[in-house]
């Protein structure tokens, strides 16, 4: 059986859990079809997030997407939660199967 | 008097917080005893208003939210002026302390059964309605003279967030059931309550010692003002409640909610809706100071206030 890889997007934002809800809103509304969230711990300019409590949670979230709406919703991020959220983003090529899912 | 057992674990807590300590209460605890003690004061509270007549509790709301509202009103030009904060942060600031601390509320709860003191079962509705009115004053301030916004966000933030769902919640269930219907629940949300409240403040001494870096950025006015604040508020709140003729427990509880800053419902209302206050100095002073200042010094102290105020009026 052959296996039919195709290239998508993957962009892993991190950022504080009181956001998570409207960041996955946004992304949902600017093309993306899915996405996955995990708690996340870690430190950064905005200090140490350790997820002790509600207000230090922070979330990771994954979406796989084409490469347009990949950066549509990274420049939307950047102009909307950089300044006043602790949130990262960055994107990586990858190999996917079924591509008609993303 | 022998010291108040849950403080004592809050002390536990912040002592192992400043020592660094591997001792962690893990996420999922804190949201459960969260779910718990918010669901058990809500019962409580609604158990103590189905004894009670609704229409002989209106003045009185009206008077403690009302007053209640200038807390914030108050604090925001104060932190502006003095404190020489933005806009933005003196109104979150000000929305924290106008705000009201569920735990602190219990922990006063538990003081004054420790002293023997009776005070009114209804105070929760008090409790429930000083939470959002300065979240809004909060909003407000920090926007006026710019565009309108943010107020559908906090509204729905603060409706739609678990303490207003679970207090409220508890509190129809309890005033609908009445005591004898919850009877059934009461070894799991009333015999259960002190010690699980003892092991969440364990936690909430973890997470203050971990604010305490905060107060460094906070500087030496918000230190000092996270200390005064709630002393005037809580002499406003127990003159307020003599005024309206609640007993000398009842003034207490009072005096707490107004001194009280909320560390919860407030900064994910105005991580919201204010995006660029910094929550470090909110925080910082509302969770860093505040809240162990209220539980060692300042509930003694508005009992005290209730009962010189009681003695004077």
């Amino acid at each position: 059986m052959s296996m039919l890889h195709t290239r998508r997007t993957l962009l892993t934002v991190i950022c504080e859990a009181s956001i998570e809800a409207r960041v996955l809103a946004d992304a949902r509304r600017l093309g993306a079809h899915g996405s996955t969230a995990s708690d996340a711990r870690g430190w950064g300019q905005h200090g140490e997030r350790d997820g002790g409590w509600p207000m230090s949670g922070n979330v990771r979230i994954d979406i796989l997407c084409e490469a347009a709406v990949a950066d549509t919703i990274a420049g939307h991020l950047q102009e909307h939660y950089f300044r006043s959220y602790a949130m990262i983003c960055y994107l990586s090529e990858v190999s996917v199967l079924r591509s008609e899912k993303f | 008097m022998p010291f108040e057992p849950v403080i004592l674990f809050f002390l536990l807590g912040l002592l192992a917080g400043v020592m660094r300590s591997d001792l962690k209460i893990p996420a999922v605890l804190y949201e459960s005893l969260s779910i718990f003690l918010l669901l058990a004061i809500g019962l409580k509270g609604g158990v103590e208003l189905a004894r009670q007549s609704l229409s002989a509790l209106v003045l009185p709301v009206l008077v403690v939210v009302g007053v209640g509202a200038l807390i914030p009103l108050i604090a925001f030009p104060v932190l502006q002026r003095l404190g020489r904060l933005s806009r933005a942060d003196a109104a979150s600031v000000a929305a924290h302390y106008g705000s009201v601390s569920v735990v602190t509320f219990a922990v006063a709860g538990a003081y004054l059964s420790g002293v023997g003191q009776a005070f009114e079962g209804y105070m929760v509705v008090f409790l429930v309605l000083l939470e959002f009115p300065a979240l809004m004053i909060g909003v407000w301030l920090a926007r006026r003279g710019a565009n309108a916004g943010g107020q559908g966000k906090v509204l729905h933030e603060v409706f739609a967030g678990k303490s207003i769902v679970l207090l409220l919640g508890g509190l129809v269930i309890g005033w609908l059931a009445g005591a004898d219907g919850l009877k059934p629940l009461d070894r799991v949300f009333f015999d259960l309550f002190k010690g699980l409240l003892a092991i969440f403040l364990l936690e909430m001494g973890l997470v203050a010692a971990s604010r305490l870096g905060d107060l460094r950025r906070a500087g030496a006015f918000l230190i000092g003002f996270a200390v005064a604040m709630p002393l005037f508020a809580g002499a406003l709140g127990a003159l307020t409640a003599t005024l309206l003729g609640l007993s000398v427990g009842g003034a207490a509880l009072l005096a707490t909610l107004y001194a009280s800053a909320s560390y919860i419902a407030a900064p994910a209302a105005m991580r919201i809706a204010v995006p660029e206050a910094n929550p470090a100095l909110s925080i910082g002073a509302s969770l860093g100071i505040t809240f162990p200042f209220n539980l060692v010094v300042g509930i003694p102290t508005y009992y005290w206030l209730a009962n010189q105020f009681q003695g004077a009026i």
